[in-house]
């Protein structure tokens, strides 16, 4: 993982605990932070000094962990305010630049990102996406966003009867704001060129400007249909 | 005006109702239904017959919070049991609400100092604690040295 990092961890729940033990054996240097005693002295017993007992949204708790020298901090209490709490003082008080929060509501999503706490992870959101690659019926695949940049990649499967399917891409008019950059075809991944000819059976990835995936499903949608789903990606 | 205040606790109820007495309108959410007869203490009356409202729900569920009335609020009082349900809710009414006046009850002097200067209105109630107990004892102290009698100090050495 390159340079040695100081990091923090708030919550030693199963998440925290084995993030720590993840990144001690990546060779970083790691303090827990986990405030119930129990499961303190559970976790304390394979990690020992790594782990320390408090309160993590006290300050001085912070500071008695080396928050002023740390390089990331990773919030991932059970409790959402905790996790937005913590991830805000370090960032806005303590000038650590890297943070990651995890959200355990995917309701409470909105809140993170208006208090500007990102980036966030979300366990809820990702098995969904899992689901949305795992079944193809939904006809679209969030693979990645890009908030601040504005884009995201997508992943579509051209059924049987695609309006596109045994067309050229060079003849293709690809919604506006959206560029096709790749083909999975039988198991192998290629960028198509305009001679490329698209067939039923293809997954294309597309990278697009946030808002126009419903223009895209219908672009690659079967003939008369209205996609397999009406639902949208995200 | 019309005041939300979150958290029907010892200082939210009592908060509330002193406010509805004032001649306020007053809405109150709690997560707790239980909590709805702590606003009834010493009222003549129920607390609606008073016109006060009362939602059940959590602070963070947007749904609780605009049919608790979030959206017309002059006044947004966040006391809960949690000092950061209170400072994220309060910076939620703040930014997403656009409340106009918003107050935190910060039980952490040090977390209620540090949001204080980042200009999110705190109450910190341990404060005004502390500082009240460190007077008296202060007072005490100066009352037994005007007497003339320090007995403790002067007498005895260190043990």
């Amino acid at each position: 993982m390159g340079d040695r990092m100081y990091i923090i961890i708030v919550g030693a729940g199963k998440v925290g605990w084995n993030l720590a033990r993840e990144l001690l054996e990546k060779e970083h240097e790691v303090t827990v932070i986990e405030n119930n005693r129990n499961r303190y002295l559970t976790v304390e017993q394979e990690l020992e000094h790594v782990v320390q007992y408090g309160d993590a949204s006290e300050l001085w708790v912070l500071e008695r962990a080396g928050i002023q020298r740390a390089d990331l901090v990773i919030a991932v209490t059970g409790d959402d305010e905790d996790n937005m709490l913590i991830c805000q003082v370090a960032r806005e008080k303590y000038m650590c630049e890297r943070i990651i929060a995890r959200v355990n509501n995917p309701r409470n999503r909105e809140y993170f990102e208006l208090l500007g706490i990102k980036p966030w992870v979300s366990a809820t959101d990702l098995i969904l996406r899992l689901i949305e690659h795992e079944v193809p019926e939904y006809g679209l695949v969030h693979l990645l966003d890009f908030p601040e940049e504005r884009l995201e990649i997508i992943e579509m499967l051209l059924e049987d009867n695609s309006k596109v399917a045994g067309r050229r891409v060079g003849d293709l008019q690809m919604p506006e704001g959206s560029l096709l950059i790749s083909v999975l075809r039988e198991g192998r991944g290629f960028v198509p060129g305009p001679e490329t000819v698209l067939e039923a059976g293809d997954e294309v990835l597309a990278v697009l400007d946030p808002g126009s995936e419903e223009d895209l499903k219908e672009f690659f949608a079967p003939d008369g249909a209205n996609g397999a789903a009406g639902r949208r990606g995200s | 005006m019309f005041v939300l205040v979150i958290g029907a606790g010892r200082v939210g109820s009592s908060t509330a109702r002193a406010l509805l007495q004032d001649g306020h309108e007053v809405s109150c959410l709690d997560e707790d239904p239980e909590s709805h007869a702590r606003l009834e203490v010493e009222l003549d009356g129920s607390w609606e017959d008073n016109g006060g409202h009362f939602t059940v729900g959590t602070a963070l569920e947007i749904d609780a919070l605009t049919e608790a009335g979030v959206e017309r609020a002059d006044v947004f009082i966040a006391a809960t049991d949690g000092d950061n349900t209170n400072i994220i809710i309060s910076q939620i009414a703040k930014r997403r609400f656009n409340v106009p006046t918003v107050i935190a009850r910060v039980l952490d002097p040090y977390r209620a100092e540090w949001y204080q200067k980042q200009g999110l209105h705190t109450i910190c109630p341990t404060k005004v604690a502390i500082e009240m107990l460190t007077l008296d004892v202060r007072q005490a102290a100066e009352k037994a040295d005007g007497n003339g009698a320090s007995p403790q100090k002067a007498a005895e050495p260190a043990e």
